[in-house]
């Protein structure tokens, strides 16, 4: 008997075909782009477990429903967002983008060029409009070839977000794209993102992955982050998905010489979750601070894979990675640091701290420290363990009881990463969020970041008589 | 206030305090003196509630509650304080939303509505001041980075935050200079009431001429084997701690 993997594959073939036949209006570089990514998904499949990057995600397992495919549905892509997706924006402005069952939604254009040069939009669109400005970048990344499911993506994937910021140009409104799933059936999504910043450019980019229902998704996206020379990007990426959702998120950051990418991505809820982040040092002084933050209870999954290659000379990396699990959640990580042969006076640091509130909850965590060198600063560290019982004793002994004396332990290990978060606005309403998970007030169903209640905010971020 | 009866403690099956008994009345102090590895710490310990100690014997009434009853917080939250010798570094959790919180639950305990942030905010100036801290210390995580000297006015601080009525202060004046030590002395005498009463446990009689007791314990092998005026220190500190060994 088939099993359900090797049926969903054979829909997807056939979704390929079906999708083939209508795709005559791309440019030739995306067509033969397909052409090799499905050959190599047939040839690659999914992922499986006998993959050393694999062994904490078992795909065979997760992929168990009958999926529509995103692809198929008609979705009227002129819908006023808040009638789907109540987004009370106050004192936080972004722009606003949304991809709602793997289409992104516009009201008058689906690509716009702002006064600044700034191209933003859907990715299909671009391709058709600046096809020698993407074909520039188009297989950088070997989407089509990285593993099974970038190119499966890359054979399939209908649409995503655009992002084109010139030279010079320093964005100082925030960009924003939500994520959202929402269908009575069980929906296979898959997006493409391209971000591309020129040299000296500036871009806060804030990547929200939602669920409004719970009635389970697989998600396959991937993004691309092309950061030039003297280029900043800010990356926020916030994820509270349904219990019963999958999402494998692959992201793929080349930063040139005196680059500069901040990376900070907080997971609230999830069902299983994949974040595989491949970062490319490419020039001298380039400089990458990625931070993590996972706070999962239930029988929440998530796999954090880190790659960091130091292609260049001098330049930086860090790691910092916590996660709080509670009942019989479970957490892997993998820290890769490479450095290559010439990558001198590189520095590279990293940690991954867990704390484990049951017996039940699982902390994998593996650096992996490949060096070909000698003039590097290298270090790791990984710690998994229970809150800190002297810690503990000291705040109840002035008075704390023992669950608000845990809520203030839990505060101050996450505070770390969130703390990291620049946009001030952002930052508070992040943690309060945060702060709602950890005290079992946060649901999947609390839709977005710009939802959430921000009109008393506490200056000493916690009201005891709130707690 | 306080009735300290026979009390017998162990950690990992060793009995640490063997049948130690104290009373302490309102407005009083007393000095609890000895060598290292008496109990002296212990005593404490046991009295705030740790779990490592198992106790195995003895009753210890507090404002006529039996204090080994109540929760850790409990005990706090009914007005005993402890000043530790080592006190823990907290990284991330601020010193004020530590001492809002801390403040507030002991308020709600005793039925009392939440100060308000203008409040909380002047009253933490005020009981710095007392303690030569630093106006940095707010913005703070506990303990974290201070010096030892820091540390311990941080402990008096605590203290003189909650108004305890019964505080126990353990080597309150180990690793402090001179200035510190009168410092530390100055906020204990200050915070001093009729109503309220103060242990000390100390190595040396150094802080107890700053400190005057009313009765000062010797403390040896887990109980109190011999007790006196303040004029107990002062001979303790002439003929050494040998002089126990020989009065035993």
């Amino acid at each position: 008997m088939e099993n359900n993997v090797d049926i969903i594959k054979q829909q997807l073939l056939e979704l390929y075909k079906e999708l083939s036949h209508s795709e005559n209006s791309l440019p030739t570089f995306v067509n033969k782009e397909r052409e090799l990514a499905i050959e190599k998904f047939i040839d690659l499949g999914f992922p499986s477990t006998d993959l050393e990057y694999w062994k904490g995600t078992n795909l065979q397992k997760l992929l168990n429903s009958q999926y529509t495919f995103s692809q198929k549905l008609n979705v009227d892509k002129d819908i006023d967002v808040s009638t789907i997706f109540h987004c009370e924006i106050h004192n936080f402005e972004t722009l606003f983008f949304a991809n709602y069952n793997g289409h992104n939604l516009y009201e008058t254009k689906p690509l716009t060029t702002l006064e600044n040069g700034v191209i933003v939009g859907s990715i299909r669109e671009a391709m058709i409009k600046y096809p020698e400005l993407l074909e520039k970048y188009w297989n950088k990344n070997n989407v089509s070839g990285y593993n099974g499911l970038t190119a499966l993506n890359a054979a399939v994937a209908n649409d995503g977000l655009f992002i084109y910021v010139p030279e010079n140009v320093r964005l100082e409104t925030p960009m924003q794209l939500v994520n959202l799933i929402s269908h009575p059936q069980e929906l296979f999504v898959q997006t493409r993102n391209m971000i591309i910043l020129e040299k000296n450019s500036y871009l806060t980019f804030l990547q929200c992955d939602d669920s409004l229902e719970d009635n389970g998704s697989f998600k396959n996206s991937v993004s691309e982050f092309y950061i030039a020379e003297g280029a900043e990007l800010d990356h926020y990426k916030l994820q509270n998905k349904d219990l019963s959702s999958v999402m494998v998120n692959t992201s793929f950051f080349n930063v040139e010489s005196k680059g500069v990418l901040n990376s900070n991505i907080i997971t609230f809820n999830t069902g299983s979750i994949r974040n595989e982040f491949v970062v490319n040092l490419n020039g001298k002084e380039a400089f990458a601070d990625l931070s993590g933050l996972y706070l999962i209870d239930k029988t929440q999954h998530i796999d954090n894979q880190i790659f960091i290659r130091h292609n260049a000379p001098e330049c930086f990396s860090r790691q910092t990675f916590k996660g709080i699990l509670d009942e019989k959640a479970d957490s892997v990580f993998t820290g890769h640091i490479y450095v290559a042969e010439g990558a001198v006076k590189t520095e590279a640091f990293q940690t991954n701290r867990n704390i484990l509130l049951t017996d039940t909850a699982s902390v994998t965590s593996k650096p992996f420290l490949e060096i070909y060198n000698d003039d590097v600063r290298c270090s790791h560290g990984s710690t998994t363990g229970q809150l800190d019982k002297d810690a503990m004793f000291y705040l109840q002994q002035r008075g704390i009881c023992e669950k608000n004396a845990n809520l203030l332990m839990m505060y101050a290990f996450v505070d770390e990463v969130v703390r990291k978060i620049k946009v001030e606005k952002l930052m508070t309403r992040t943690e309060n969020m945060v702060h709602r998970r950890l005290k079992g007030e946060l649901s999947s169903c609390d839709q977005c970041i710009l939802h959430c209640d921000t009109d008393h905010i506490d200056p000493y971020k916690i009201d005891a008589t709130l707690l | 206030m306080l009735s300290i009866k026979n009390l017998k403690a162990s950690i990992n099956g060793k009995q640490i305090l063997k049948g130690f008994n104290l009373d302490v009345k309102p407005g009083e102090i007393h000095a609890i003196m000895g060598p290292n590895g008496t109990g002296k710490s212990t005593l404490a310990l046991v009295l705030a509630g740790r779990e490592i100690f198992e106790v195995d014997e003895g009753e210890v009434i507090y404002k006529g509650k039996d204090l080994l009853k109540l929760s850790i917080e409990d005990r706090a939250r009914e007005g005993l304080f402890v000043g530790f010798q080592y006190p823990v570094e907290i990284p991330g959790v601020s010193m004020v939303n530590f001492m809002k919180t801390a403040m507030n639950e002991v308020r709600k305990y005793k039925g009392l509505p939440d100060l308000s942030s203008a409040d909380f905010l002047k009253l933490m100036r005020e009981k710095q001041e007392l303690v030569g801290l630093s106006a940095s210390l707010t913005s703070r995580s506990v303990n974290e980075g201070f010096s030892g000297g820091e540390k311990k006015r941080n402990e008096i601080f605590q203290m003189a935050m909650l108004e305890p009525d019964m505080a126990v202060l353990d080597e309150t004046d180990s690793g402090l200079d001179i200035d510190a030590l009168r410092v530390v002395a100055n906020g204990v005498n200050t915070l001093k009431t009729p109503d309220n009463a103060t242990i000390v446990i100390t190595h040396y009689q150094r802080l107890l001429d700053y400190i005057i007791p009313d009765f000062v314990h010797i403390m040896y092998d887990g109980r109190i084997v011999k007790s006196g005026d303040k004029t107990l220190a002062i001979e303790l500190e002439e003929k050494g701690y040998n002089w126990i060994n020989e009065i035993n």
